[in-house]
């Protein structure tokens, strides 16, 4: 229901006219340009909630299976990139300030800065890409890569035998799944990002006009928050002393 | 309709105002999360036994909720978003926790073979 | 913004014709690129009825089969494939997407009082992606299609079968996430777009329960769609989170499966409650009985049935206690389905009742979705269900609920609602006739099969015992019945939409705003947004002349 109560009159004429030149962004099914941009953030919103049971499913399975094998989880995350991993979440953390920076710069009308946000929210993001590709070419290298050259040596499998190396096996599935479906909405929203970005350079965005960078940063600091709980768990399980 | 009676019309409660965050607030925020990054990073190498794993997750949490409040606006969001975030945390609960519930209860009764975490599978 | 609209593209209309959304804009490129709500659920339409005579031809197939107790037709591979095939058509590309995709895309605008919905473009994206789903599924089924059972139980899916398991699991993965974005849609469409004086409790009971089901899509669907993801991974790379082998549990396949796929059955269910609580009052002539106590069950089941998954893993392996648990649960969620099937009872009760089409489907509902969820109770019951299950109770159980249930009230809505889609009246002879027919046709189908699992009959079997011939016979034949009540409709409906006589704006009689504008309706639905102060179903009123 709309929050405001029309007057008798108002009810009954015609909408007030929205400025000639935001006709355009109005879309025919509303009333107004509040109620367009909320609406877009309960549907942006209501989307996460989705994206949280799509990631939750598999959060899940690592649950169940990290408290069955506790051991094996442990020996699998020591396998990982440690100091990688903890520059990535630097990174993508970065990547969330300077994109809250980017919808700041939206709503105050400053299309500079909104412009520079957004390009340094995409740097950092093909940044963190980047490093994740460093580290999967180093566990390529360190044959802990399930089905395509599973086969640990030295170090690695001995500390994967401890637990199980099946249940290791298990774990590195868990952790190439879950960082490349993150991955995979990584890249969605650089794609997202740069629609955003050219939109920007055109100056379509002002301070009463600005919910598809709002909608945007909402899904990108999403994305960042998946990112929070996958490093400790698969990074850090039980401890790295 | 003649005159239609809009004394029944509901008003809902009125929309916040767009809410511009200083900037101010973002860096704070934004250094409280690279330290706390760093906090998890550095107590992984500390041996504090079955601590290291709620202690991490309690940071992960802490991070999170920064991130939600301040950079997603929760905090000068309507309760109608609220309540659907929460709806969406609530409902991976039920399904993380009915699903536990069976994994350690089987082990309550003899057999069938216990699902157990230390002995290996010993079916034929 | 409140006029209607035409676009500079249309030619005009003949003089003296009134534009609607049918006639608004001529070409395949105004269907396949519309935004309008309506026409998205005519394509939908469309699609649907098509699916639906495809999984009914696989039907057909099985209960020739099944004639004979050796098998009449098919070598069991085959017939593995068919009974595999009819349930994911079925389910996921007919009854999951039929009443919420055609009436609830049709409808929830014009119940609230708005000109579309909240993401018009989104809503045939969301098609698009249904209709990519069931080509990757199509293209399974012509190349040998499934034998895994609509289930996908692993380790056979992901390990042993030899059939086209990946692309039909694309095709689910894909058209799940057309559920995802239509029920995103109507969530924020009715949050959102309500028209002044629409409360919450002022909107049509079908409202409520296509709200209900849409948080279901919403919360449901994505563990779904992860679950299939990690299958097809499985699969493809010889290696996954399901294989005993490396110490994985196919138990957790199943239960992330139905974590889905039971308040799946809910989302299949809850829309066809909805339409009974719009037909029941309206050829009653009377008010609902207990209109918030529906509205709050309809959550209320939408809710409990996430509740209820583990009672289909009760002999696959899942502890006792977890048994326990989701026992008491399943009897719980029985609760809400009474209470509404109570109150539409009362509803009835001193009605004027007169007997169209529409209320012939809505009375079989309640008397054959009574007995279907009362059978339920048997397996939601631990010990009975050691005997039943993975029997032909189960299928007759769900059949009279999907079957008896929902596709009866998707026929009473398609005739309902037939003149404010169509601005026609399909024949009331051939469609009384045709429910009729469908009726018997389906006890005969499926009443036999109670008493074949009773007695012991597995399901998805291609063989049986031959005691079990007489039953497999008189199932048989109420199949073919059914079948041919089935296509009575199609052929009238398609009839009628040339030479039914004209419908007006409300040939029922009906409350509710969708019967508050012309047959079909314009493009923009309303010419001015309405402001709502009445109540609904108020037909007392009407009946005293007061409205």
């Amino acid at each position: 229901m709309r929050n405001r109560r029309p007057a008798l009159s108002e009810a009954y004429a015609p909408v007030s006219p929205v400025k000639e030149q935001m006709a355009h962004l109005l879309a025919h099914q509303f009333e107004d340009l509040e109620q367009q941009h909320e609406t877009d953030t309960l549907g942006i919103w209501v989307f996460l909630v989705t994206e949280i049971m799509f990631f939750g499913g598999m959060f899940a399975a690592y649950t169940i299976y990290r408290s069955l094998y506790p051991v094996a989880f442990e020996a699998g995350s020591r396998a990982l990139n440690v100091r990688l991993g903890a520059i990535n979440t630097m990174v993508l953390l970065s990547s969330s300030f300077t994109m809250a920076m980017a919808v700041r710069s939206a709503q105050t009308a400053r299309r500079k800065a909104l412009t520079l946000f957004l390009v340094l929210t995409m740097l950092l993001g093909v940044l963190f890409l980047g490093i994740k590709g460093i580290e999967y070419h180093g566990e390529y290298f360190d044959r802990v890569v399930p089905s395509l050259n599973f086969a640990p040596q030295g170090e690695v499998l001995q500390r994967f035998t401890t637990g199980g190396l099946g249940r290791a096996e298990l774990f590195m599935c868990f952790y190439f799944f879950m960082t490349g479906l993150h991955a995979l909405h990584m890249i969605i929203g650089l794609s997202l990002l740069l629609v955003v970005l050219l939109r920007a350079r055109c100056g379509v965005f002002s301070s009463q006009y600005y919910a598809p960078v709002e909608v945007m940063g909402l899904y990108w600091h999403f994305v960042d928050i998946i990112w929070i709980f996958l490093f400790p768990l698969l990074y850090l399980v039980g401890g790295r002393y | 309709m003649a005159s239609p009676d809009i004394s029944s019309l509901k008003r809902d409660a009125a929309p916040p105002e767009p809410h511009v965050v200083p900037v101010r607030t973002y860096v704070i925020v934004f250094a409280a999360l690279l330290s706390l990054a760093g906090l998890t990073t550095a107590v992984a190498f500390v041996n504090l036994g079955r601590f290291n794993t709620p202690i991490a997750l309690a940071i992960a949490f802490v991070k999170m909720m920064l991130v939600l409040l301040v950079f997603m606006h929760l905090l000068y969001s309507t309760k109608l978003v609220r309540v659907v975030l929460f709806a969406g945390f609530f409902w991976l609960a039920l399904l993380v926790g009915l699903v536990l519930i069976d994994y350690h209860s089987r082990s309550w009764i003899p057999d069938p073979a216990p699902w157990s975490s230390s002995a290996p599978p010993t079916h034929p | 913004m409140s006029a209607t609209t035409i676009p500079p593209t249309a030619l005009p209309p003949p003089p003296g014709t009134r534009v609607d959304y049918l006639n608004a804009n001529y070409g395949w490129t105004s269907w396949l690129f519309t935004t309008d709500h309506k026409r998205i659920a005519l394509l939908y339409l469309v699609s649907i009825t098509l699916f639906f005579f495809v999984g009914g031809a696989l039907a057909v197939l099985m209960r020739i089969h099944l004639i004979d107790p050796q098998g009449a037709l098919v070598q069991p591979e085959t017939y593995n494939k068919l009974f595999t095939m009819h349930g994911i058509i079925m389910i996921f590309f007919f009854l999951i997407p039929s009443i919420p995709a055609v009436f609830g895309n049709f409808l929830v605008p014009m119940m609230i009082g708005a000109r579309d919905l909240a993401f018009p473009r989104l809503n045939l994206l969301s098609w698009y992606v249904y209709m990519t789903g069931g080509m990757f599924t199509m293209y399974s089924v012509i190349h040998g299609g499934v034998d895994t059972g609509w289930t996908f139980y692993t380790p056979y899916s992901s390990t042993y079968a030899n059939s086209q398991v990946i692309p039909v699991a694309l095709g689910v993965f894909v058209t799940g996430f057309s559920s995802i974005l239509t029920g995103l849609n109507f969530i924020v469409t009715i949050h959102k777009m309500r028209a002044p004086g629409m409360t919450w409790f002022r909107t049509p009971l079908f409202l409520w329960s296509i709200y209900a089901t849409s948080i279901i899509m919403v919360l449901g669907t994505p563990v779904l769609a992860i679950t299939i993801f990690l299958l097809g991974l499985e699969r493809l790379f010889h290696v996954g989170i399901f294989t005993p082998a490396l110490g994985g549990d196919p138990l957790l396949f199943q239960h992330l499966f139905w974590f889905y796929s039971h308040p799946a059955v809910y989302i299949m269910i809850l829309p066809a409650m909805g339409v009974i609580s719009e037909i029941i009052p309206c050829f009653a002539r009377k008010r609902i009985f207990g209109y918030k106590v529906i509205a709050f069950s309809s959550v209320a089941i939408a809710v409990l049935s996430f509740l209820v998954w583990g009672h289909h893993m009760f002999v696959t392996g899942q502890s006792i206690y977890a048994g326990l648990v989701f026992s008491a649960l399943s009897f719980m969620v029985a609760i809400p389905s009474s209470i509404k099937v109570f109150n539409w009872t009362a509803t009835l009760y001193k009605g004027s009742i007169s007997y169209d089409a529409p209320m012939l489907y809505a009375l079989g509902f309640i008397g054959l979705f009574t007995m279907g969820g009362l059978t339920g109770l048997f397996l939601a019951s631990l010990s009975t269900d050691v005997q039943l299950n993975g029997t032909y109770f189960i299928v007759a159980h769900f059949h009279y609920i999907m079957v008896g249930g929902a596709v009866m009230g998707y026929l009473g809505a398609m005739h309902y609602w037939w003149p404010k889609i169509s601005g026609r009246l399909y024949p009331e002879g051939w469609a009384r006739l045709a429910a009729a027919v469908i009726f018997f046709g389906f006890n005969l189908t499926f009443f036999p099969q109670f008493m074949l699992g009773y007695l012991g009959m597995p399901r998805r079997y291609a063989f049986y015992p031959a005691e079990f011939q007489f039953l497999n016979v008189m199932s048989s034949a109420g199949a073919s019945i059914l079948g041919v009540g089935y296509l009575i409709p199609l052929i009238y409906f398609f009839w009628s939409m040339r030479y039914g006589p004209v419908a007006g704006p409300n040939p029922w009689g009906a409350t509710g705003l969708e019967w508050r504008t012309p047959s079909p309706p314009p493009t923009d639905n309303f010419e001015r947004t309405p402001i709502v102060t009445e109540e609904p179903y108020g037909y007392a009123k009407q009946e005293a002349g007061l409205v």
